[in-house]
């Protein structure tokens, strides 16, 4: 028999994710929880002028979107590296990066999207428009997957070490500000009227550009952690 | 009717060096394997078997010298030398919240599933039969080795790279996997291992490095 088709491995991968992410699901609401608390907590800090707010909102939005994003990076690889099942994934007839996709796949869809799904009510807590909500909306599904993408790079980096968590946001943050730049940008410009296509274009940009070439370098690092 | 591999399939290294923290492991490593032939790795603990493993799986780069599978440098093979070979390391490489079944899936989805036996009998053939559906965390540490083990008879594949498979397994433990060794060689296969115990396979297919020496 031979192997299996590597797409069909992907789906199994995939797969295989999602129900280990089941199986665990309460370490799954800690980013979704922690974006919920920035969120919630900034009016109460800074007061409920709601014009306050909505300048800063999108920014917030966007900050905490970020930092609960990155606080849930170091399960993409971590646990697999441990138990010895990364050897395994490097070890399989098909394409490390493209299984590398899969895994991220996974994991933006059980951190990322929770985040999308929220976020209305978190503008709506931050009083921004309700004309700026589907940008927030599609600022933030087009821009998590960047984030978890070049994300995966960096825990592939870092995976071998024992206290990984400050190079990590070392080196990843500032990959994250252009997007962080130009998302809350979009919001900002939609909540006053103004128009987003390029914001949006430039986000979508840099997700092509972030699945195309995020999983083949996070491939080549999980090499270079492994040996 | 048993399939045989390939009766031309080889694996070669040559001058093969590690150097771990400044310190030289061993260099001038050398050695052919043929179809049917066992190569047990000996030395003392720290003296770089591990680590010959890894170079052979093409996990680490070696520092000198290379490997070579059917006169191929294996670097340059990449997943199609993967899809020849198993691994079985010091991490038993399961998921613990998966049951043995859906962890012999997955590696079957990795690998080359095996024609001959589905994941049921793989993993009867460990005795891990009733155990194929309760999460692996809740096994013993020996069971959980099983699995690990059955991963190499629930995929095909030429080649095994065994870092101390015995270890955790009971004497009947022993016994089984001694004779899935002993079928795999029959067949054609090839198998590079460490191990502390002594293994009952004899004759001239066992070759003998010794790394301390």
């Amino acid at each position: 028999m031979s192997a299996l088709s590597t797409p069909r491995a992907m789906a199994l991968l995939l797969r295989r994710d999602l129900l280990l992410a089941y199986r665990r699901r309460a370490e799954l609401i800690n980013p979704l929880l922690f974006f919920v608390l920035i969120a919630t907590l900034f009016p109460l800090g800074v007061g409920a002028d709601s014009r306050l707010l909505q300048t800063a909102g999108p920014g917030i939005v966007w900050v905490a979107a970020l930092l609960a994003a990155l606080l849930s990076l170091d399960s993409v690889f971590r646990s697999d590296f441990e138990d010895g099942t990364l050897e395994q994934l490097m070890l399989s007839a098909h394409p490390v990066s493209l299984l590398v996709l899969a895994k991220v796949f996974a994991h933006w869809l059980v951190t990322g999207v929770p985040l999308i799904l929220v976020s209305p009510l978190i503008g709506v807590l931050l009083s921004i428009p309700s004309r700026a909500m589907p940008v927030l909306v599609a600022s933030l599904a087009l821009g998590t997957p960047v984030l978890s993408l070049i994300g995966a790079v960096g825990v592939a980096l870092t995976v071998g070490l024992r206290r990984a968590g400050i190079i990590l946001s070392l080196l990843v943050l500032p990959l994250y500000v252009p997007v962080l730049i130009f998302a809350s940008s979009a919001v900002d410009a939609a909540s006053s009227g103004l128009p987003v296509g390029p914001q949006l274009y430039i986000l979508a940009a840099m997700l092509v550009a972030a699945v195309s070439l995020a999983p083949v370098a996070a491939a080549a690092s999980l090499r270079v952690s492994l040996s | 009717m048993v399939r045989t591999f390939d009766p031309n399939l080889s694996l070669e290294a040559a001058d093969l060096a590690c150097i771990r923290d400044d310190r030289v492991l061993f260099e001038h490593l050398g050695f052919t394997l043929a179809t049917g032939e066992l190569l047990m790795l000996e030395g003392r603990n720290g003296s770089g078997k591990t680590s010959l493993l890894r170079i052979l799986c093409s996990i680490r780069l070696p520092d000198a010298g290379a490997v070579w599978w059917c006169g191929e440098e294996v670097q340059r093979l990449g997943p199609d030398y993967h899809e020849q070979l198993s691994y079985v390391g010091h991490k038993d490489g399961i998921k613990q919240d998966l049951t043995p079944e859906e962890n012999l899936r997955m590696a079957r989805a990795l690998g080359r599933p095996s024609p001959e036996l589905d994941i049921p009998e793989a993993l009867e053939l460990f005795g891990l039969y009733g155990f194929e559906d309760v999460p692996t965390r809740t096994l013993s540490a020996g069971q959980q080795r099983r699995v690990a083990l059955a991963r190499l008879v629930a995929t095909e594949a030429p080649l095994w790279i065994l870092d101390e498979p015995f270890t955790s397994l009971d004497r009947d433990g022993i016994g089984v996997f001694e004779s899935v060794m002993e079928t795999h060689l029959e067949r054609g296969g090839m198998i590079v291992m460490t191990t502390h115990h002594r293994v009952a396979l004899e004759g001239e297919r066992v070759k003998r490095i010794n790394l301390t020496a």
